[in-house]
């Protein structure tokens, strides 16, 4: 029977509520360990600014420029990522999975939440290590198509949330050594995507890995837009795959997380701490 | 004649196991145990360590699947219709689970958008509810991890309270609690009952809670229901059948087949969760 109109609208409402719920909350989490933002976000900029150094080291703007994208987006992808894929070890780190879990909060309201506060964090990061960059090497980005690497920026995004949905399992489902596994995953991640180098100058069984990863596609497409000014029509053979992967791997990571929440409460893994 | 409305809890042969080894036979935590609690109850479970208590409660929570058998909460059963019965109830566990580094207002912020309530509306209740148990407004904004134990367990109370659930289960609420705490905790379980429609599962080691919060109690052994009754039945149960003393110690030792200073011991002893 489908729901009159106003009860329809007061679960909407219940539901965009619950995720505000997870954004407000990682918000004040990341308020009360400031200090420790500060510092990563140091180490961020630190560590994007020595790779891109090696450019200049080099002599080649060019380098420097593609060198510093794979820095940044790396940080903003990655990002992304981890706080899609850590929710659930934070919250078992914390003690706090129950309550959530018990919470009458469908798992959807929950991923978007997370989600969505993974964006806006991972974009805030992002853009003050991506100012620092621009204001010390004094870069030239007069050609750069913007709109182009945006469209990669959001068709990325996409795809990365529907792989952290998946990553997210892990720690569910593998109380002690489901975060290592995450971590791993990620570490494989940079290895194959051609954060600074391309991906051709990898074994022949890499690459193969590297075509699965949106992190290849996303680094590319954005390095074709800001450093050649390539419009997004000349780049739709990097941008389909994006598409393609977004379309399958959220809806996906959702029916993934599921099945490992029935799991992890048909054996009591909701439960332990590890 | 109108319907008789449904029980606040109805289990029906629910069994729980756990397999705890590849190699190793299941282990039953729930046997076929079967429980009527009436809306308005104060039901109580005492057991030994190990004995059910918790798996229980979480099988109530929703927390784990059930193996067999069938729970309603409200009339609604626990798996096909899970939202149902979550926003029926609410849960406090013998450790206070938040955000430490939160403060007790963020806490009850995230619990009240999670339940849809409004954020300033549920704040101002959770500050009577916290004032009742002897916690100043000033205190809402420090982070959690700066209170004692049992502040933290109040706020714990608090939380679940200001949700109004229908069905509350407390899952040794005053465990390792100061006596003033738990005094205030067990006070306002008894206020609570007197002001709100609400039904409560208490799991206890505390005796004597047991005895004054208690309509009726149920005792789990190895996961099994052994015993049920009012205190009074249960302690002239074990006078009668078994010639103890009628008192709850007395009730504990008889089904349980251990007096609750070994249980206490061997529970400090096991690795806590």
């Amino acid at each position: 029977m489908t729901p009159p109109p106003r009860a329809a609208r007061s679960a909407f409402r219940r539901e965009a509520g619950a995720s505000v719920a997870f954004i407000a909350r990682n918000v004040h989490l990341v308020r009360r360990y400031w200090g420790w933002e500060m510092a990563f976000m140091v180490y961020a900029i630190a560590g994007a600014m020595s790779i891109a150094l090696i450019g200049l080291d080099q002599g080649s703007q060019e380098l420097v420029f593609s060198l510093m994208i794979g820095a940044v987006f790396w940080n903003y992808l990655s990002t992304v990522f981890s706080v899609i894929a850590e929710q659930i070890a934070w919250e078992r780190w914390e003690g706090t999975l129950e309550y959530t879990m018990m919470a009458p909060v469908r798992r959807l309201s929950q991923l978007l939440g997370s989600t969505l506060f993974a964006v806006l964090y991972g974009l805030l990061h992002t853009t003050v290590v991506l100012l620092a960059l621009v204001l010390f090497f004094g870069l030239d980005l007069s050609g750069a198509d913007f709109g182009a690497a945006a469209v990669f920026m959001i068709a990325g995004s996409a795809s990365v949330v529907g792989i952290g949905m998946m990553a997210a399992i892990l720690p569910l489902i593998y109380v002690e050594r489901g975060s290592q596994m995450t971590f791993v995953l990620q570490s494989l991640l940079l290895l194959v995507s051609g954060v600074y180098y391309s991906v051709e100058i990898l074994p022949d069984w890499m690459q193969v890995l590297a075509r699965f990863s949106p992190f290849t596609y996303v680094l590319e497409g954005v390095r074709q837009a800001l450093i050649h000014g390539t419009p997004i029509d000349a780049q739709l053979d990097l941008l389909w795959p994006l598409v393609v992967m977004a379309a399958l791997f959220i809806p996906l990571g959702i029916r993934v997380f599921g099945a490992a929440e029935r799991y992890a409460k048909r054996t009591g893994k909701l439960k332990r701490v590890g | 004649m109108p319907a008789a409305l449904p029980p606040a809890l109805l289990a029906d042969h629910v069994t729980k196991r756990f397999q705890v080894g590849r190699r190793k036979p299941p282990v039953i935590a729930v046997d076929d145990v079967s429980l009527r609690i009436e809306r308005g109850e104060v039901y109580g479970i005492l057991g030994a360590n190990g004995g059910g208590k918790s798996t229980l409660i979480r099988l109530f929570s929703t927390l784990l699947t059930l193996d067999s058998g069938t729970v309603e909460v409200f009339g609604h059963d626990i798996e096909r219709d899970e939202m149902a019965v979550k926003r029926h109830i609410n849960r406090v566990s013998v450790d206070a689970a938040f955000f430490k580094k939160l403060s007790p207002a963020e806490n009850l912020a995230y619990a009240a958008r999670l339940y849809g309530l409004e954020v300033g509306a549920a704040r101002r209740e959770a500050v009577r509810i916290l004032a009742r148990l002897g916690i100043a407004e000033s205190r809402l904004g420090r982070p959690l991890e700066q209170m004692s134990r049992g502040m933290q367990q109040k706020v714990a109370i608090a939380r679940a309270i200001l949700t109004s659930p229908s069905l509350l289960l407390l899952d040794e609420p005053t465990t390792g609690l100061d006596p003033r705490s738990r005094l205030d905790v067990q006070s306002y379980v008894e206020e609570l009952r007197r002001s709100h429609e609400i039904t409560v599962i208490l799991t206890t080691h505390d005796l004597a809670e047991a005895e004054r919060l208690c309509d009726r109690i149920g005792i789990l052994d190895r996961g099994r229901l052994v015993a049920e009754g009012t205190p009074a039945e249960l302690r002239m149960r074990v006078a009668a059948e078994k010639g103890l003393p009628p008192t709850m110690e007395s009730v504990f030792m008889a089904y349980t087949g251990r007096s609750l200073d070994e249980d206490v011991e061997e529970g400090e002893a096991e690795e806590p969760g």
